[in-house]
């Protein structure tokens, strides 16, 4: 029989692999937000789909001492989108979002329609670096009239999770693993007393075409027009062997950010989520990036200016397909997260 | 004049001020604009501004000057048996860095016990540095800070995020001229100030918005922002601009002392740039246009574009030396810039914006 | 299963002489990013009479609007910049020579040995090299940078710092093709005038003939906030790659598009990444009136796109464009065909847009 923990650590291992699983490269992330909207209905008050596909629901009403607070979780995943398939059925592409050739080389991939594929390259001059334009998605086709894709058609990387006990990892957790920190976060809040919700009205955005330059997050901070706001992203470490000087590591706890290469996250943002974890007793650490953005930047600039932060998950090997988070701060992430938005804020 | 124009320029250059922690120069700014303002607003993205009611009918058309108040400096990204690994707020030449004194806005203990603490940009000797380090100049990753304390205060003190700022005190050279870190474009915010003084003693018609925003030498959401808070008929925006010196000659140099610029690109309306530079040849304001063939550099960027779009016209301040922490400025000039300013928002007529018009 | 195709039939739509001369003016028109004003007074003239509202805003864009008479249309926008590459003086060498940078992006390596026309009077001038006999072997391997090159325009000659230019071609018909140095985007400009004087009626236009988009969509931006439109098209030219691969077996994967293959519609670029609704529903409109089309290689790049479909909520957007040769050069040569095949089916494809096309 299961304890009471391993039930729950199953439970939250099968979100995440449906999540990160599930594949929804920017601008394809329809059947990713009907798994997510599925999951949330029930949670939320009120839900609704924006122009460029954002999924934005609304948990409580703002009262006299409340605020409208919008949290943002970007559900796209970098992919690869198919401009050519030539005479003998290789298809070429282009990146949808950051992709590094280095870790597309022997992968393999899965189109929106289905078909599967894997990345060849042309010939390499010994320790020279490929580009994407040497590369090709070979999908068993013998030509191009039997290729099962065509232009335009935009596939995601193939890998199952792995769960490697106080550790995960899986492609895609860059957003999907903020996915599950926003839904977890939803049902903790959920899981409250009326009373004990807070006087916020807040509304978690599942927010498209990240990757591509913070496009979703921009058109639904503009709809939500908050008062105050947060992103939950990934964020890069410092904790491998010979890495860039950084000081976020894995297992030591959520991460607050100060600045992106997109945004300087408020200062009062940041007192207030320092303020939180000390008050919970939730492990963080102090996050300066110096590359990558986050929807963060979105919700600072929208309108006449709302202020802004991010709270990261620590992640080894971004934008592979095997990047890597820690359980415990995922942990820490959920609890800050439903923290922050369920108590009367004071910046 | 109420406000002495050169202790107020130096006690800008004092203060720090990063871009994304402002506070600092707001402070000195409420104090300063209060006895010259109707009300004072900090905006969401930090920005400052100072309202200044017209005397014409209502609804009155509005006017927004914008002079970015924000401090290129440096920011703690990692802590190391007491070094600080640092990176750049804003564009900072690693050049200059080596032996540059400055100081570390230690935040450990709570934003609101932050300490200034006295240090020093240091170059590690190069048998410390790993094997593919450049042997000429050394990368901002690869250079530190030392506080001189002891690594477990340093902890106590400094934490990851923290800002650094310039520690250079301003200084005044020959020929009406000041010096200093932080000019680019705490000289502006001067002249604005010159311009708001001016201002409160005369009838102008139209309500003014005096806007030291934020952040514009990094991500803008001052200038992205404000004017959507404002949602001005018009707008000037005032930076400091290149002038001619040692190792900078070309198109785009100008002679300090030898007055102000006003620009002609893509984020200029051609009607204001025409109109501005009459009126400062009516008033002996020495004045040369500035050729700007791609849109970018300043505030006009991103107010020019805001909602439906503002008519914008952009001033310049040159200056050498620009993001060093010697940058000099004519003073002559932010006393020019102010006064052109208010002589131009003076001479406003309540249908000014009838006239701006595509010729 | 097949699918039911519904024929419909194309508008009847040609270059007669009118258009030609329209094309004409608007190509030889000098209107460099941030100085539009010769094209915007074509197309004020144009639109005269035409329209239910025509605005010019702080940017300089044109704002046309044009409301249908069904029920239930469909805020629709279109945009198509007025603003072309070129260059901007920038300092005077007292001697009729002036030293220039590049507006927009021109490759250095095309300035050389070309006529220019400068300033709103078109000045004739030059941009010329150092005689051969004067030059190194070696020199003359690597592209002289526009730092060093000037525009000559006689001794004595006189233009203002920070006017504009660009190279001098007049716009050639040269058999079944178009030659022009500002096809990008005259051709938008071109087939959103036409589209007033042939208006749908089931849909309210929104025609913004927008400045700056060589310098960042930076009009359109503007344009589509006041608009606030429920779908936006960017119309635009796109170069046309379709040359031989010089090793004649190697395959070219990256032709971006052909020309004569028709209108190119986008799936992804820099900018945007086109709403598949839209995109979906331009080629089954070209499909039904049997008008060629073919898809834009989603690559790199942008257009006004980009900047709509990031306005205030959001705005599902997509862009079309005639395929183009030799874009930013001193002349880009277009087939008349897919110029006339672009109008027929943005015509076809607005004449059947239904707002149901939003809720799928």
């Amino acid at each position: 029989m299961k304890t009471e923990k391993t039930q729950k650590n199953d439970d939250l291992m099968s979100l995440i692999q449906t999540l990160v699983e599930t594949p929804g490269p920017s601008g394809q992330e329809h059947r990713i937000r009907e798994t997510i909207k599925e999951m949330v209905t029930g949670l939320a008050d009120e839900i609704r789909t924006d122009a460029l596909g954002n999924l934005l629901c609304r948990m409580g009403s703002k009262q006299a001492n409340g605020k409208r607070i919008m949290v943002s979780a970007h559900i796209d995943e970098i992919g690869l989108m198919v401009i050519h398939v030539d005479d003998n059925g290789f298809a070429r592409f282009i990146p949808v979002g950051g992709i590094n050739p280095l870790t597309c080389l022997g992968g393999r991939v899965i189109f929106m329609n289905g078909a599967r594929g894997v990345i060849g390259a042309e010939r390499l001059e010994p320790n020279t670096m490929p580009k994407l334009e040497n590369l090709f998605i070979d999908t068993g086709a013998t030509s191009a009239a039997d290729c099962p894709v065509k232009i335009g058609d935009v596939c995601g990387f193939d890998r199952p999770m792995l769960d490697l006990g106080k550790r995960i990892s899986a492609k895609s957790m860059d957003d999907r693993i903020a996915a599950v920190i926003a839904i977890m976060a939803m049902r903790e809040l959920a899981a409250l007393p009326a009373a004990k919700r807070g006087p916020n009205e807040v509304w978690f955005v599942f927010s498209t075409q990240e990757e591509v330059g913070i496009r979703g997050a921009t058109t639904a901070a503009y709809g939500v027009d908050p008062e105050l706001g947060f992103a939950i992203d990934v964020t890069l470490t410092g904790d491998t062997p010979r890495a860039y000087k950084r000081p976020m590591a894995l297992g030591k706890g959520a991460c607050i950010k100060v600045r992106d290469s997109s945004f300087i996250a408020d200062t009062r943002v940041v007192d207030w989520m320092i303020n939180e974890a000390k008050s919970l007793g939730i492990p963080y650490q102090m996050e300066v990036l110096d590359a990558g953005g986050t929807d963060g930047r979105a919700i600072q600039m929208t309108r006449a200016g709302v202020p802004a932060g991010c709270i990261s998950l620590a992640c080894r090997y971004v934008h592979s397909p095997s990047e890597m988070v820690d359980k415990d701060d995922l942990n820490a992430c959920i609890k800050l997260t439903a923290g922050l938005v369920s108590k009367e804020v004071k910046l | 004049m109420s406000v002495e124009l050169v202790p107020h320029i130096k006690e800008l250059l004092a203060a720090a001020g990063l871009s994304g922690n402002e506070a600092p120069v707001r402070e000195i700014l409420e104090k300063t604009w209060k006895p010259i303002s109707d009300e004072l607003i900090t905006t969401n993205g930090g920005s400052f501004i100072a309202v200044q009611h017209g005397t014409g009918e209502t609804p009155r058309p509005k006017v927004l000057i914008a002079a970015h108040m924000d401090a290129i400096g440096l920011m703690v990204t990692t802590i190391e048996e007491g070094f600080l690994h640092f990176t750049q707020v804003g564009g900072v030449d690693p050049r200059i860095l080596p032996g540059q004194m400055v100081n570390v806005h230690g935040t450990a203990q709570g934003s609101d016990k932050a300490q200034d603490i006295p240090a020093m940009v240091v170059m590690p000797p190069v048998h410390l540095l790993p094997a593919d380090a450049p042997t000429g100049v050394l990368g901002l990753n690869h250079l530190l800070i030392d506080t001189g304390l002891l690594p477990k205060e340093v902890e106590k003190l400094v934490r990851v995020g923290d800002f650094v700022n310039f520690a250079q005190e301003p200084m005044e050279l020959a020929g009406e001229t000041i010096c200093g870190h932080t000019l680019d474009n705490r000289s502006s915010v001067a002249a604005l100030t010159v311009c708001l003084d001016i201002l409160s003693r005369r009838k102008h018609l139209w309500d003014v918005y005096g806007d030291a925003t934020s952040q514009e030498e990094v991500f803008g959401p001052g200038s992205i922002t404000d004017p959507v808070l404002v949602r001005p008929d018009l707008a000037i925006v005032i930076d400091v601009t290149f002038s001619k010196g040692p190792g900078g000659n070309g198109y785009r140099t100008c002679e300090i002392g030898k007055g102000i610029t006003i620009t002609a690109g893509p984020q200029d309306h051609p009607y204001l740039v025409k109109k501005l530079s009459k009126l400062a040849e009516a008033l002996d304001i020495p004045c040369s246009i500035e050729a700007a063939p791609a849109p970018g550099g300043t505030d006009a960027y991103s107010i020019q574009t805001a909602e439906s779009g503002i008519p914008t016209v952009e001033i310049g301040l040159p200056l050498r030396y620009m993001h060093t922490p010697v940058e000099l400025v004519s003073i002559k000039d932010i006393r020019r810039a102010g006064r052109l300013m208010a002589e131009f928002i003076d001479s406003l007529p309540a249908d000014f914006m009838n006239e701006v018009i595509w010729e | 299963m097949a699918t039911e195709k519904k024929s419909v039939k194309a508008i009847n739509f040609n270059l007669g002489k009118q258009e030609l001369d329209l094309l004409t003016r608007l190509c030889n028109g000098v209107a460099v990013s941030g100085d539009e004003q010769e094209v915007r007074q074509i197309v004020l003239e144009e639109v005269k009479g035409l329209a239910d509202e025509v605005t010019t805003d702080a940017l300089g864009n044109v704002l046309v609007t044009k409301r249908g008479t069904a029920p239930n249309r469909l805020r629709v926008m279109l945009s198509g910049h007025m603003d072309e590459v070129g260059v901007m003086v920038v300092k005077d060498s007292e001697d009729g020579t002036y030293e220039f940078r590049i507006v927009g992006g021109i490759d250095p390596r095309q300035l050389v040995g070309k006529p220019v026309q400068i300033g709103r009077d078109h000045k004739p001038g030059v941009i010329g090299a150092k005689a051969i006999h004067m030059t190194t072997p070696e020199e003359r391997k690597v592209a002289i940078p526009v730092e060093q090159l000037r525009i000559d325009l006689g001794p004595g000659a006189k233009v203002a710092i920070g006017d504009r230019g660009t190279f001098a071609t007049k716009l050639a018909v040269l058999g079944p093709s178009l030659r022009s140095k500002a096809l990008d985007d005259r051709l938008g400009v071109f087939n959103l005038i036409q589209l007033l004087k042939h208006a749908p009626a089931n849909v309210d236009l929104f025609l913004a003939f927008t400045v700056q988009e060589e310098l960042g969509l930076r009009g359109a931006k503007v344009a589509a906030f006041s608009f606030d439109p429920q779908i936006g098209i960017a119309l635009d030219s796109t170069p046309a790659n379709d040359l031989p691969a010089f090793d004649a077996d190697e395959e070219n994967a990256r032709y971006n598009t052909h020309l004569g293959a028709g209108p190119a519609i986008y799936l992804m670029d820099g900018a945007t990444i086109g709403d598949r609704r839209l995109v979906n529903w331009l080629s089954e409109s070209a499909d039904a009136a049997g008008i060629p089309w073919q898809y834009r290689q989603p690559g790199t790049g942008g257009t006004d796109a980009g900047a709509i479909h990031k306005t205030r909520a959001g705005v599902p957007s997509v862009s079309i464009s005639v395929p183009q040769r030799y874009l930013h050069s001193a002349a880009g040569i277009v087939r008349k065909q897919d110029l006339i095949n672009t109008f027929k089916l943005i015509h076809t494809a607005l004449s059947r847009l239904d707002p149901s096309i939003l809720n799928s």
